[in-house]
């Protein structure tokens, strides 16, 4: 993010909330990407690569109005940063391991999409109040496809229960650092632009609760200290060892040649 | 003349016709089917606008209803329009085989029988379509 001087703190705050839900769809976006092709069943590979390919279309919408407000163009601003300028929480960054953990992550981060997006639909920033009504059918399927799944194998057979119980003990302490708060979290709340990450993590425990428990699946027991480190930073620009080998995959055509027409 | 055991084996009905007709009461409607080495198949329909018919697109392979339907919302519905989307167990679609296609092989000799208005109904919406313009000129 440049920092521009004739930046007020109030279009600093906006900026930050943009790269942090553009970065966080882009990175997750080209993570669940990975599974192109590879994905347990023919049908579930095309869906699953269509709700990634969904995920990179809303990093283009928030990154054309980080544009619209005097950053860079979204291809540019998607593909220049080095690590320390991303600001994606942990979550996204991590390989995709088994479908299992794979599936968890899709259940718990677009759940949090899903609520966030409602919430911004009031938005007093336009741009993004609009952005957040366009997609709103689509995460709608996003989340019933997580929701579908979760309970399907949280109570399929034995098997898929403690594969599903042990992808959840994993993701869920990675999952709060969703909810990080930056700087200019009251900045945003007192201006209407977004009602802040405690309330969006309070509306979300309620319904991954719900939906947990209904499929037989039990969420962990956090221990607080060991959780800082492991999921906490992202926000701050601070990764784990997962995003700059990514970055360096993602970015490696477009530095061949950045002027290159697609 | 039939011996009694075979006539044991047929089925016996209120209606004499149909006792009469010696049929093997022992004969299966359904076919016997190998279990699946995989999950079994949906037939996909969809619904391009309210009202309009469901079109049969495909199918998809699905453990339960709800899974065939996600898998056929992306498979069939993410492309074009689309309002609505049914998924049909493809066990439960009835039919019989091509042996039996000479059924309906007399069917254009019987003219009698169509419905005539279905299809002038589409050439009228047709024609209002391609003069959608004169039309409303002639309204004004």
């Amino acid at each position: 993010m440049s920092e521009g001087i004739l930046d007020t703190e109030h279009s600093k705050a906006i900026k930050n909330l943009l790269f942090r839900m553009a970065d966080d769809e882009l990175i997750l976006g080209h993570r669940n990407s990975e599974w192109t092709g590879l994905g347990p069943i023919l049908e579930e590979d095309i869906a699953f690569s269509s709700m990634a390919q969904d995920k990179l279309g809303h990093a283009q919408a928030l990154y054309n109005i980080l544009n619209s407000m005097g950053e860079k163009d979204a291809d540019t601003l998607a593909f220049t940063r080095n690590e320390k300028n991303f600001y994606c929480c942990h979550f996204v960054e991590y390989p995709i391991r088994d479908y299992d953990f794979s599936l968890m992550r899709h259940f718990l981060f677009d759940t949090s999409e899903a609520i966030r997006f409602d919430m911004l639909t009031k938005s007093s920033l336009e741009p993004l109040a609009n952005l957040a009504k366009k997609v709103r059918g689509e995460l709608k399927y996003h989340t019933m496809h997580a929701n579908i799944w979760i309970n399907q194998l949280g109570k399929a057979t034995d098997e898929s229960n403690i594969r599903m119980q042990a992808a959840l003990n994993e993701c869920y302490p990675l999952a709060l650092g969703i909810f990080e708060k930056s700087d200019y979290e009251n900045i945003l709340i007192e201006a209407g632009v977004f009602d802040g990450e405690e309330l969006l993590q309070k509306v979300w425990t309620d319904i991954v609760s719900e939906i947990l428990e209904k499929a037989n699946l039990k969420i962990p027991v956090i221990n607080e200290s060991g959780l800082s480190t492991l999921s906490f930073g992202g926000r701050k620009g601070y990764h784990t060892e997962y995003l700059q080998p990514l970055l360096d995959e993602m970015t490696e055509v477009y530095s061949i040649d950045p002027s290159a027409e697609w | 003349m039939k011996s009694d055991s075979q006539k044991n084996s047929t089925i016996k009905s209120l209606d004499p016709r149909v006792t009469r007709a010696d049929i093997p009461n022992d004969e299966k409607l359904t076919i016997e089917t190998p279990p699946l080495d995989q999950w079994q198949t949906y037939e996909v329909f969809h619904q391009i606008k309210k009202g309009d018919h469901h079109t049969h697109v495909g199918s998809v392979h699905a453990a339960n209803p709800e899974l065939a339907f996600l898998m056929a919302k992306e498979q069939y519905g993410r492309r074009g329009k689309c309002v609505n989307i049914w998924v049909v167990k493809t066990a439960d679609v009835f039919t019989v085989d091509y042996d039996y296609a000479d059924m309906y092989e007399n069917n254009s000799e019987k003219m009698y029988k169509e419905a005539g208005g279905y299809k002038v109904m589409e050439k009228i919406n047709k024609y209002k379509k391609e003069h959608k313009k004169e039309i409303e000129e002639l309204k004004k």
